[in-house]
């Protein structure tokens, strides 16, 4: 019955645990920026120090080779297909294969140790940012990949045979940090028997667009879903809004974080156009709110029209996409006295590859690379991850494309020339952050266009 | 013998001790290391800048907004759990009447302690997907598909709940009471089972009823335990940061919508991973600890009271 021991004990107790939670509590932040005090060795051997034209970066074939790819949409069998690819060529190398998709916490205590991977596909949402790498002088200048033998054709060079955009993609200040291997091209996609069904045509114009968002919205399905708790998504409909009407000159200004670009009228053009989903409230019910999975499956099932994507969308979908959905893609329609035409879309390369520079074997990553971007290499992707890749003509006629992956390609031959990307979300992550946020309350019409502008602008003094 | 006692109790404490500074204190001094450079978190380079990152932190809008989030976390996560947990534990132990008199707790007593003491077996990933479903936007979310079923709601104009910037923060809260309530309840029942029947029976001999009996005989007995909650709730109430960065939206650990539910965990994260800014971020994490540290130390004194014995 309470005697004074027994109080005393249980009070000491108490007592030593509140001090147990205060250290545990204040830790657990504190333990998040303990780093580890590891230096790096100088035993990285220079690429192209010992270099030949058949072994251009100088590997010694039996160093092991360290590869870490993001398991995300496009899975991680098709890097084990360029692990064997490189194991033929050195068989004596012990290859460690590392599939993740927490890039971040898996690799920034490597590079703070000194000791990263030598390939690292930097994908995903837990991705290291490319430009926080590159200022901590963490990347390996791919220049050297660029000016080695293509493979295939040793008469040619690797900068000879990428898809127009790549380089610049993976540049930073002139030098070429990340090999964007996958060609991903994005824009609105849809359900061709859906629309076959009820004699919808995909409209040209955004006018028809919206108009034609009327009349699906009368039919009892909802126009236009999106991701809404990722506003990057959203951004590719206004930010093509905006590339069409304003030309890709404006598109260098923004992702070059020009503050005056945003004063250009085709900005509030573009914004005020996708507005009008909004003002029309042809949003489908709780779309702002849902996770990218979400969205896409209530679009798979035919609650929704619209949705906008990257060409990963198809084999991200694959599971709950029905067999008859015929998925199909739409340029963003265009906007009266837009510069480049109706067919533009963004397309570029995406999935940046990188070579650390503290890379044990960084002349077998860049080798690595350099097999990746082979035509045996890029059908092995192409059949493993139902997507294209970067290489020009990088298929042969016997891989067979799913529907979307199709209609995207017909989109991207029929657009030629009028291909159009943005490096911010690549580079300019502080900045890329604000615009979402400021779309964000856009969909939930919080701010107006024109407010949106004004925020937008304010974002680009928002530098990492 | 004597002069063997001190060698033998070296002994047993030179290791923990030693692994205490090694795992706990070195990391902390290194924070504060940290906080001084312009270190990136993505290689060991790194540059003195004095006091810098400490002058920016409070010209940083978002910084001040999610310190005013974990001071309304601060004041409204002990509050009401501890008031929950300390009604609930009191009906299950004392609340009790009827039948032939004496203390008890209310019927089926060991039944709801069970069925509250629930969630604290949930990990928090589990929690995080339990209720992005309960909260989900669409009719699809349990709230919704019940106000929409009752007719309480337009299925057009589904409740944002986590994705509006009024509830979003409110929403977690609601989610950590949940999950808190019942290790309160449980500890706070273990403090009431150890106050002696017989305190209990003199004042319903006397004719208390429960509230009396909860102001003047519980609450007194149980406020070393009171204390030690809300130590532990206010540390938890400045963490938080598993719950907001999985269930609210927003780039990057989430804190969204446009920064409404952002917490100082959910920013740091941010900074230190995503936009490479280290220092900036430890420079956070050093004031995260003096305000947990202060807070700990406050609310130790202020509720200290006159030992009671029994």
């Amino acid at each position: 019955m309470g005697s004074a021991t027994e109080f005393n004990r249980r009070d000491v107790f108490k007592r030593a645990a509140a001090v147990t939670v205060l250290a545990a509590g204040g830790s657990s932040f504190l333990a998040a920026c303990a780093a580890g005090g590891g230096s790096s060795d100088g035993k990285t051997s220079a690429p192209g120090s010992t270099g030949n034209a058949a072994n251009p970066f100088g590997v010694k074939p039996n160093d092991p080779l360290d590869v870490v790819i993001f398991n995300g949409g496009y899975g991680d069998g098709y890097a084990k297909a360029f692990e064997a690819m490189y194991k033929q060529k050195y068989s004596g190398a012990n290859i460690s294969h590392l599939a993740t998709q927490d890039i971040s916490p898996k690799l920034q205590p490597r590079f703070n140790a000194g000791n990263p991977p030598d390939v690292i596909d930097d994908s995903g949402a837990q991705q290291l940012k490319i430009d926080v790498l590159e200022k901590a002088g963490q990347l390996t200048d791919l220049s050297v990949l660029l000016d080695a033998p293509y493979l295939d054709d040793p008469t040619k060079k690797i900068r000879d045979v990428l898809l127009p955009g790549t380089i610049e993609q993976g540049t930073i200040d002139g030098k070429m940090y990340s090999l964007n291997y996958v060609y991903t091209v994005y824009g609105l996609w849809y359900s061709n028997k859906l629309f076959t069904d009820k004699g919808w045509a995909p409209p040209k114009t955004w006018d028809d667009f919206i108009a034609l968002c009327a009349t699906i919205k009368s039919s009892g399905i909802a126009p236009f879903a999106h991701q809404g708790k990722y506003p990057y998504y959203a951004n590719y409909v206004i930010l093509d809004l905006i590339a069409k009407q304003g030309g890709t000159d404006l598109v260098t200004r923004i992702d070059a974080l020009d503050p005056t670009a945003f004063d250009d009228p085709a900005v509030l053009a573009g914004v005020s156009a996708f507005f009008k989903i909004m003002q029309g409230d042809y949003l489908l019910p709780g779309t702002n709110g849902m996770t990218h999975t979400e969205s896409q499956t209530a679009w798979c099932q035919g609650k929704a029209a619209f949705i906008p994507s990257g060409s990963w969308l198809e084999n991200e979908m694959i599971k709950v996409t029905p067999a008859d959905f015929d998925m199909a893609f739409l340029p963003i329609p265009s906007l009266a006295g837009d510069k480049l035409p109706q067919t533009a879309v963004r397309a570029g390369a995406g999935e940046p590859f990188v070579v650390p520079t503290k890379a044990k074997n960084q002349a077998g990553g860049l080798e690595f690379l350099r097999i990746m971007l082979t035509k045996e290499g890029s059908g092995k992707f192409a059949a493993a991850a139902n997507s294209l890749s970067v290489l020009k003509d990088g298929i042969g006629p016997d891989v067979v494309l799913k529907p979307g992956t199709k209609s995207s390609s017909v989109a991207v031959t029929a657009a030629g020339s009028n291909t159009f990307n943005y490096s911010y979300p690549d580079l300019q992550t502080a900045f890329d952050t604000e615009l979402q946020n400021a779309t964000n309350e856009l969909v939930n019409s919080r701010i107006t266009p024109q407010e949106w502008v004004a925020r937008a602008k304010a974002a680009t003094s928002k530098k990492v | 013998m004597r002069h063997k006692k001190y060698p033998f109790i070296v002994g047993f404490l030179i290791v923990p001790v030693a692994l205490y500074v090694l795992l706990v204190i070195w990391p902390y001094v290194q924070t504060f290391g940290y906080s001084l450079t312009d270190w990136s978190g993505a290689s060991q380079q790194m540059n003195f800048i004095g006091l810098r990152n400490y002058t920016s932190l409070f010209g940083d809008s978002v910084f001040v907004t999610a310190l005013e989030h974990n001071l309304l976390l601060l004041i409204v996560l002990p509050l009401a759990t501890i008031l929950l947990a300390l009604f609930f534990a009191f009906m299950l132990n004392v609340g009790g009447r009827g039948g032939t008199g004496g203390v008890k707790g209310v019927r089926g007593a060991g039944f709801y302690k069970v069925v509250f003491f629930f969630p604290q077996v949930l990990s928090v990933a589990i929690l995080s997907v339990l209720f992005q479903g309960v909260y989900r936007t669409d009719q699809g979310g349990l709230l919704n598909g019940v106000l929409v079923k009752l007719g309480l709601e337009d299925p057009n104009k589904p409740l944002q709940w986590l994705a509006d910037p009024n509830w979003g923060l409110w929403c977690v809260i609601g989610v950590l009471i949940w999950s808190g309530v019942g290790f309160y309840l449980v500890l706070f029942s273990a403090a009431m089972q150890a106050v002696p029947k017989d305190i209990y029976e003199a004042a319903l001999l006397d004719g208390a009823g429960r509230g009396q009996t909860f102001f003047k005989i519980t609450l007194p007995l149980l406020w070393e335990t009171i204390q030690t909650a809300w130590v532990y709730l206010a540390i938890a109430a400045m963490d938080c940061f598993a719950l907001v960065s999985t269930m609210t939206p927003g780039s990057y650990y989430g804190g969204g919508p446009d920064h409404h539910s952002e917490i100082l965990a959910t920013l740091l994260m941010r900074n230190f991973i995503t936009y490479g800014k280290a220092g900036y971020a430890c420079a956070m994490g050093v004031v995260i600890f003096f305000i947990t540290l202060i807070l700990s130390v406050i609310s130790l004194r202020v509720t200290r009271r006159e030992q009671i014995e029994f």
